[in-house]
C-alpha cells in the first residue's frame, strides 16, 4: 500500500512540472480593413503568480515568407517597439502586464501587413510553452461571411409571415373581446334603464353576421342547384 | 373529381421536386471543365478538383435565399392544401393555399433572374447554364399554375 501511494507521488510530481507549463491565448484570425488599426490581444495562462519578469514578445512572418522578425518585446516593466522594420511609428503597447495581458495595437494598415504574427509570453520561473499564433488578414472591404444575408432574408420572410399570422388572430382575438365587452358594459348600462335600444347592438350584430352567412349559403345553395340542373 | 385531385397533388409534388433538385444540384452553369450552383464553384484545375464556397457575392446569398423560402412556401403550401381538403366547407376556394403557391413560384422566378443578370460575375464566361438553372425556370410556371388552380377551384364533393 505504502509503495503505492509513494509510485502515486512520485507520478503527480513527475506530471505536475508539465501542467504548470504556461499556455498563451491569441486569436485565431483577424480580419480588418485597410487604412485602419487592429489590436491583437495575447495573454497566457501560468500557474505561478505574475512575476515582475514577465516578458511578451511578439514576432512577425510576412505571407509567403519563411523567415519572421521581431517586432516588439516587453521586459523589465518597458516595451521595446519596432524601430527600423515595417511597424516603425505604427506600433502601440495597450496591454497590461500585471493582468497578463501583451496586447498590441497596429495603426494604420496595409496590404502587406498580412501575414502572421505570433506572440511568446514568459512568466518566470514559468517559461514552457508554445507560443501562439494570430492571422491578420487585411481586406479593402470585409467580406460578408457564407450564410449571413441568406439567413437573413429567410429569417425575414418567415418572421413577417409568424408576425401577419400572429396579428390577423390577435385582430380576431380582440375585435371578438371588444364586442363582448360592449355587450357587457351596455349590460351594466341597462340598470339605469336607457340604453335598452343599444343594449341590443351586440346580440344584433351577431345575428346580422348569421343572416349574411345565411344568404351566403343559400345563395351557394341555388348556385349548386342551378348547376345540377344545367347538368 | 378525384382525378382532378390527383392531377393537382401531382403538379405541386412535381413543381417541389424540381425546386428541391434545382437547389440541391451542382450543375446552374457547366463548363468542360468545371460546374458551379448556388453554395460552390467547383472546377478542376491543374492540380486536382477544388471548390470555393459562395462567400463571394451577396447577389448569390439571395439567391439561395429565395430558392429555399420557394421550397419553404411551397412545403407550407401544400400542407395548407391537405389541412384545408379537410376543414373548408363546401364551395369554399383554396385560397390559402393558393397564394403560398403563387408566392413560392414568384421567389424562384426572382431567384433565377437574378442569378441570370448577376451571374457573370462569378463563373467563367465559357461556361454555359446547366439542367439546374433550366430546372427552376421550368418549376417557375409550374407552380404559377398550380397555384392558380388552387385559387380558381371550389371544394365540391
Amino acid at each position: 500500500m505504502l509503495v503505492f501511494l509513494a509510485l502515486v507521488s512520485v507520478a503527480l510530481v513527475t506530471i505536475a512540472p508539465q501542467s504548470q507549463a504556461i499556455v498563451i491565448y491569441t486569436g485565431w484570425e483577424r480580419h480588418a480593413l485597410v487604412g485602419s488599426e487592429v489590436r491583437l490581444s495575447c495573454s497566457f495562462f501560468s500557474w505561478r503568480w505574475t512575476s515582475e519578469d514577465v516578458t511578451f514578445s511578439w514576432s512577425y512572418r510576412p505571407d509567403g515568407s519563411r523567415d519572421s522578425i521581431s517586432i516588439f518585446h516587453y521586459t523589465g516593466g518597458l516595451p521595446y517597439l519596432d524601430n527600423k522594420g515595417p511597424f516603425r511609428d505604427r506600433l502601440e503597447f495597450v496591454g497590461n502586464p500585471q493582468r497578463r495581458d501583451g496586447s498590441i495595437l497596429i495603426k494604420n494598415l496595409d496590404y502587406s501587413d498580412n501575414g502572421t504574427f505570433t506572440c511568446d509570453a514568459k512568466n518566470p520561473p514559468d517559461i514552457v510553452g508554445r507560443p501562439s499564433s494570430v492571422r491578420l488578414l487585411v481586406f479593402d472591404k470585409l467580406p460578408v461571411q457564407a450564410g449571413v444575408i441568406t439567413g437573413a432574408i429567410i429569417g425575414a420572410v418567415l418572421g413577417l409571415l409568424v408576425l401577419i399570422v400572429v396579428i390577423y388572430y390577435l385582430m380576431r382575438f380582440l375585435v371578438a373581446r371588444r364586442v363582448f365587452n360592449l355587450s357587457v358594459s351596455k349590460h351594466g348600462k341597462k340598470a339605469k334603464g336607457k340604453e335598452g335600444s343599444q343594449q341590443r347592438q351586440g346580440p344584433a350584430l351577431y345575428a346580422a353576421l348569421d343572416q349574411s352567412k345565411l344568404k351566403a349559403s343559400a345563395s351557394e345553395k341555388k348556385k349548386q342547384e342551378s348547376r345540377k340542373d344545367k347538368k | 373529381m378525384l382525378l382532378l385531385l390527383l392531377g393537382i397533388i401531382i403538379l405541386h409534388i412535381a413543381a417541389l421536386v424540381l425546386l428541391f433538385v434545382s437547389t440541391i444540384v451542382s450543375a446552374w452553369t457547366v463548363g468542360s471543365t468545371s460546374s458551379s450552383d448556388l453554395w460552390s464553384n467547383c472546377s478542376t484545375s491543374n492540380g486536382g478538383y477544388h471548390c470555393d464556397p459562395a462567400n463571394s457575392g451577396e447577389w448569390i446569398q439571395a439567391v439561395q435565399a429565395l430558392m429555399i423560402l420557394s421550397i419553404i412556401f411551397s412545403f407550407l403550401s401544400l400542407f395548407l392544401f391537405f389541412c384545408q381538403l379537410f376543414t373548408l366547407q363546401k364551395g369554399g376556394r383554396f385560397f390559402l393555399t393558393g397564394i403560398f403557391q403563387i408566392l413560392a413560384s414568384l421567389f424562384v422566378m426572382t431567384g433565377a433572374i437574378i442569378y441570370t443578370v448577376m451571374s457573370p460575375e462569378w463563373v467563367p464566361e465559357t461556361e454555359s447554364f446547366g439542367f439546374a438553372y433550366i430546372l427552376a425556370w421550368v418549376a417557375f410556371p409550374l407552380a404559377l399554375i398550380s397555384g392558380l388552380i388552387y385559387v380558381i377551384l371550389r371544394k365540391r364533393e
